[in-house]
């Protein structure tokens, strides 16, 4: 059979994120934030906005360009993480990394679709896909916490 | 060309990958090493690594020897006219940057022009935008065909007396496209440039004569064909590379040294300070030897052949769109309509066909061709017609299992 394993990686639920991606687009407002992120070596992009009230991410919009891996990734990110406390949202963000790095992880708390995620780690090369605009997310909330704490 | 003989000599080539039997389609990245060039570098460890150009005992005199031969051998490999113009380097990238450093940042100025082409690699990119950042000179750009080629009409209306430098690929590591560098150079000539001919992808797959091409400066990576990484070669006309400043000193390179100030040793080795890589020098020399055993023309010819067959199979898949020229250098560049080139290259894998997938080091090319990366098969004369068929089914079934997965 050909590409027996492949469908370990690429998943229908994966295939369905990506080409039905979930939460495209971009807030503006006083309460939100939007980063970029790249990687450099292959081109991926990813941009990132959340709307931010009393620690919680009230809503989160997605922009980018990549592998089914990165934009499926993004796409059950933002399914994931709406609704949630930042400091939720730092554990799962932790948890997810670890998972697509093939390490235990807490299975605490819901990581949804994007558990479907977990095969990457079998595909070293392809954990940086995955990650991208889980990485995006951290550095929107960094950038928040410098951004609207100091208004 | 006996392949099958040839492929005995490179023994990584005999190997199962995900439980195939590997397709090493990435020669353009780095190519893979015979037993010979392997052996070679053992040796020096083994027998004789010494320091070079210092001690007087045995096995220094032997390393210094092997050291000086295998640039000998570099020189011949490209008719350059003497020794003093083959400058060992790390590879293409430094060698590109010496020039721009070392030549063009104190000949520029405010109203110079650098001009490059627009399927440059970033290492014959950067390193101008850098210089044009520091001296106020201009960089532009030859403008490209839809085919991804260079019409000489346009270099002719690009190049003026402001034109101060020209840098341009022979071989583009994308598109493929085999760029008329002997014409642009003449062109650059009448208006009083000099001419930069970055040869990384052509020097492993076609007879290179500096001479003939009348190219200023000439730059190569030893790792791209067949030798060591680490090594490269910056060529430049004797005059040139005399009247450039060592922009890195220290050990190796003086004449003499006082307590204020130093002179410099004579060429090549006042542009080489530090001890260079001994094992990788001496290694290219016996990748040389067994390119030159087999002959460029030779391997050429047959690089030609794949590429024709890799670019006919490709053009008849449907959904398969090809970047660059009909007539192109041992590379082929596509994409599969829908599916993401890092999604092919993974997919290639798990058959043990590797490809690269991504912008390849050339991001404002990947803006001319409107997509934002592309899958590269490309090959060397170990490649086989059978493993070319074989990219040809990976890529069917790979469209076949993205157009399924859904």
């Amino acid at each position: 059979m050909l590409f027996n394993n492949l469908d370990q990686l690429y998943r229908s639920v994966i295939m369905d994120h990506y080409k039905k991606p979930r939460n495209r687009g971009e807030l503006n407002g006083n309460h939100c934030v939007t980063v970029k992120m790249n990687n450099p070596s292959c081109g991926d992009k990813i941009q990132v906005s959340l709307e931010i009230e009393n620690h919680k991410v009230k809503d989160v919009k997605y922009l980018g360009s990549g592998c089914a891996i990165s934009q499926s990734s993004a796409s059950m990110m933002t399914e994931a993480i709406k609704g949630l406390d930042v400091d939720q949202i730092h554990q799962l963000t932790f948890d997810f990394s670890e998972m697509v790095q093939g390490h235990e992880h807490n299975d605490d708390l819901d990581l949804g679709d994007a558990e479907a995620l977990h095969g990457v780690s079998q595909y070293p090369a392809r954990i940086k896909c995955a990650t991208l605009a889980w990485k995006a997310v951290e550095k929107a909330l960094r950038t928040a916490d410098q951004d609207l704490n100091h208004e | 060309m006996d392949i099958q003989t040839i492929r005995k000599d490179f023994p990584i080539l005999n190997q199962q990958v995900n439980g195939h039997q590997l397709v090493y389609l990435d020669n353009a990245a780095t190519s893979q090493k015979p037993t010979s060039v392997i052996q070679t570098m053992v040796d020096y460890y083994e027998r004789y690594n010494s320091n070079v150009h210092r001690g007087v005992h045995t096995l220094g005199t032997l390393a210094t020897d092997r050291y000086e031969e295998a640039r000998e051998k570099i020189r011949r490999f490209i008719h350059a006219k003497s020794d003093k113009e083959i400058i060992y380097t790390t590879g293409t990238t430094q060698s590109l940057n010496l020039i721009a450093y070392g030549y063009g940042l104190a000949r520029l100025g405010k109203g110079d022009e650098i001009v490059i082409s627009p399927m440059e690699h970033h290492a014959n990119l950067i390193p101008w935008q850098q210089v044009a950042q520091k001296t106020g000179a201009v960089l532009r750009y030859f403008p490209m065909e839809e085919d991804g080629t260079l019409a000489l009409e346009k270099v002719r209306e690009t190049i003026s007396n402001k034109t101060k430098i020209v840098s341009v690929t022979e071989v583009s590591n994308v598109l493929g496209t085999v760029n008329p560098v002997k014409e642009i150079a003449k062109i650059a000539h009448e208006c009083g440039a000099i001419m930069v001919v970055d040869g990384a992808q052509s020097t492993p797959h076609m007879a290179v004569d500096v001479q003939a091409l009348d190219a200023d400066f000439f730059v190569f990576s030893g790792h791209k064909m067949l030798g060591p990484t680490g090594i490269g070669i910056l060529y430049g006309k004797q005059e040139l590379l005399e009247a450039m400043e060592p922009i890195e000193t220290g050990g190796e390179m003086i004449d003499e040294v006082g307590f204020q100030s130093a002179t410099w040793a004579e060429l090549p080795w006042k542009l080489e300070a530090g001890t260079p890589h001994i094992a990788g020098a001496i290694g290219l020399g016996a990748a040389i030897d067994y390119l030159q055993q087999i002959g460029m023309d030779q391997i050429q010819s047959y690089e030609e052949s794949l590429t024709n067959t890799a670019y006919e199979l490709l053009s008849q898949i449907d959904g398969v769109t090809l970047y660059g020229p009909g007539k192109r250098s041992g590379l082929v560049s596509f994409n599969i309509n829908g599916v993401h080139p890092h999604d092919v290259s993974t997919a290639l894998d798990s058959e043990g066909i590797a490809v690269r997938a991504g912008h390849h080091c050339a991001q404002p090319l990947m803006s001319c061709l409107k997509c934002e990366s592309t899958v590269r098969a490309s090959f060397y004369f170990y490649n086989s017609e059978d493993e070319i068929e074989a990219l040809a089914k990976g890529i069917k079934e790979t469209k076949e299992f993205f157009g399924h997965v859904v």
